[in-house]
């Protein structure tokens, strides 16, 4: 049986009477380590940042866009051609079944003014399934009715960025605004999403019912016409084929032929940035891997510096095998001690890696996330470098014949 | 009853074409309490005797039988437990750890023993006690004349309560008045512990301390006498 504490003991001595080598050696697992949790904690931050991303733009969402329009063999950009109708949207909700619900789009830009303010931001003319759609909650107030869109209803649901610069720290809450000079009043407040992915302010936006924005505000979209449609899936696995659901019915709705190209497109938002996640996922999990190379070659200097030990030691080897120490004795001492090396190396690897990481994520203003699983896993990881490089300087150790180990000076 | 009994033990090198007999079939039994001095110019197989005796090589023929228990045909580790629980080792090089206090020096054989004694401290500090070392136990080596460091490993070899000591040139590196006091000391640790005693020297000197004297001549026993002082 072997004495761990005592066995701890010999190896803490045996690396306290070389400390600038004991130091240099875990320096490698050091710097690998700390490569590994800062690495992890960039590239965890980049695609959970991403993620967030996704989930404010509201998740599982679809687009459908009118198609492009050629008027004398000039072809004009998708979304010219006003051949997407508010009864398309119902269709699509009512006929697909991997549809949860769909909301209809009209918009333009605005100038909004209340009392002395005045802002330009986008108007959208939409109907009350918006807010399910774009997984969005109001901060207060309500949502539309069915009978505001119906009627054409002048009321409006504010995000907070037009709240901010029109009414400053006032209660917009049944305040009239004039948008296009037309009066609207306010029944409520979207809750506060920040920037979208590309940097847009994504509270910076007016939502009125459909109905009204076309009547009063968007006049060149003719009655009915929508500018898009925003679908939302019923899951994620869904996604696909509610796009197929979606394209076969609006194909058959604009009696489309089967040579025919579409007449709309189909945009699949989350599947976009689910690929812009997995990139950012990839990267980080390549940096990791690049990282992780360097405790490699940490690990090698370990078992560069333990062949080295076992040399200086031969004696001492010698002395202990003479009093009754087994080859076991011996090939544990010298995994210890590499152990030691490695996990006292990982430790300050872990602290070192979170402090490049926070530094990162304050000078540089990277968003990073340290997770636990990244430092258990790199610490153990450091831990059976430990033991896989110590082995064989100590499987050497053990073989050695007391006789001439004693002897050698 | 016979302590170390060997039958036609041999141990041969192969070099190149010709062989060489460090051990020539010796056969000799040491009884339990004995104090024997094995002798012999260099090369004359007393060392390799010695290692063959102190299980830290093997033979290569014969038979060897340490406290009743045949030791020839044993691997390596059980030979480790033999030397453990047998045998205590004191060299002409003393062999302390360095960096090491005396009493940790005299702890490690209990290190590696089969059970290890939870008053290990305790043991080692008697045995050290036995020597007139306690005032020392917490000196490294580098501290300690050649005299006290000789008697550190005295005390490691005494620890385990060994019935064998086997001494190679115990005195080989101290001055003539402290080698008297150490032979004085196996002498007594002899007489008083009935702790059997092999000691290999060259020095006629030394070999007066003993109750026998086996003298080796190219790996054969060419005289085995009471020494009559």
């Amino acid at each position: 049986m072997i004495n761990i504490p005592s066995t701890v003991k010999i190896s803490m001595r045996a690396l306290r009477v070389n400390k600038m080598r004991s130091a240099l050696t875990m320096l490698g697992i050091i710097i690998g380590v700390g490569a590994v949790i800062t690495m992890l904690a960039v590239g965890k931050g980049a695609s959970n940042k991403i993620s967030e991303q996704i989930a404010t733009v509201g998740s599982n969402l679809i687009m459908v866009m009118p198609g492009s329009t050629t008027t004398s063999g000039i072809r004009l950009g998708s979304g010219s051609f006003q051949n997407l109708t508010r009864s398309d949207a119902e269709a699509i909700k009512n006929e697909c079944s991997s549809v949860a619900t769909t909301a209809p789009i009209i918009n333009g830009s605005a100038q909004i003014v209340y009392g002395n303010q005045n802002w330009a931001s986008i108007v959208y003319g939409t109907d009350e399934n918006m807010l399910e759609v774009r997984d969005w909650t109001l901060s207060s107030g309500r949502n539309f009715y069915e009978q505001d869109i119906r009627s054409a209803t002048k009321v409006c649901i504010l995000g907070q960025t037009v709240v901010d610069n029109l009414f400053g720290n006032d209660d917009p809450m049944n305040k009239t605004i004039r948008i296009k000079k037309i009066p609207y009043s306010v029944i409520g407040v979207l809750a506060s999403k920040g920037q979208s992915m590309m940097g847009q302010d994504q509270d910076d936006v007016i939502y009125v019912p459909i109905s009204s924005a076309q009547r009063n505000l968007f006049g060149r979209f003719l009655p009915g016409t929508v500018r898009q449609i925003m679908v939302k899936a019923k899951s994620t696995e869904e996604l696909e084929r509610a796009e197929k659901q979606i394209k076969e019915l609006l194909r058959q709705r604009h009696r489309i032929g089967p040579n025919q190209e579409d007449d709309f497109t189909v945009r699949n938002l989350t599947q976009m940035m689910q690929m812009a996640e997995e990139a950012s996922r990839v990267m980080s999990l390549l940096l990791a891997a690049i990282a992780s190379v360097s405790l490699l070659v940490g690990g090698i200097g370990i078992m560069n510096i333990m062949l080295v030990s076992v040399t200086e030691r031969t004696r001492e080897i010698g002395i202990r095998m003479a009093v009754g120490a087994k080859s076991w004795d011996i090939r544990t001492q010298f995994i210890v001690e590499a152990l030691i090396l490695s996990l006292i190396g990982g430790l300050i690897g872990v602290i070192l890696g979170i402090v490049a990481a926070e530094l990162l994520s304050f000078f540089a203003g990277w968003t990073i996330l340290i997770s636990t699983f990244s430092i258990l896993m790199s610490f153990g990881f450091s831990g059976l470098v430990g033991i896989f490089f110590g082995f064989y300087p100590a499987y050497k150790a053990s073989l050695m014949n007391p006789i001439d180990a004693l002897r050698h000076e | 009853m016979a302590l170390i009994e060997t039958d036609q033990l041999e141990k041969k090198y192969e070099v190149g074409d010709s062989v060489v007999y460090a051990l020539d079939k010796v056969s000799l039994q040491i009884s339990s309490g004995e104090f024997v001095a094995v002798m012999g110019p260099s090369g004359s197989g007393k060392s390799t005797f010695m290692n063959v005796i102190g299980c830290l090589d093997e033979p290569t023929a014969g038979r060897y039988l340490l406290d009743g228990i045949d030791v020839s045909q044993m691997d390596r580790d059980a030979l480790a437990e033999i030397r453990n629980e047998k045998i205590g080792f004191v060299f002409q090089g003393f062999n302390l750890l360095s960096r090491t206090t005396a009493l940790e020096n005299v702890e490690v054989p209990l290190l590696y023993s089969k059970q290890i004694p939870k008053d290990r401290k305790d043991k080692a500090r008697e045995a050290l006690k036995l020597l007139g070392l306690e005032e020392r136990q917490h000196h490294n080596p580098n501290q300690l004349s050649g005299g006290q460091q000789q008697r550190v490993a005295i005390a490691r070899a005494l620890v385990n309560n060994a019935p064998l000591l086997l001494a190679d040139e115990p005195t080989g590196n101290l001055d003539t008045k402290t080698s008297v006091e150490i032979m004085e000391l196996l002498v007594r640790l002899n007489e008083e512990k009935h702790i059997t005693i092999v000691l290999v020297t060259h020095e006629p000197d030394i070999s007066v301390f003993s109750k026998r004297i086996i003298r080796f001549l190219d790996g054969k026993i060419i005289s085995d006498k009471e020494n009559r002082p």
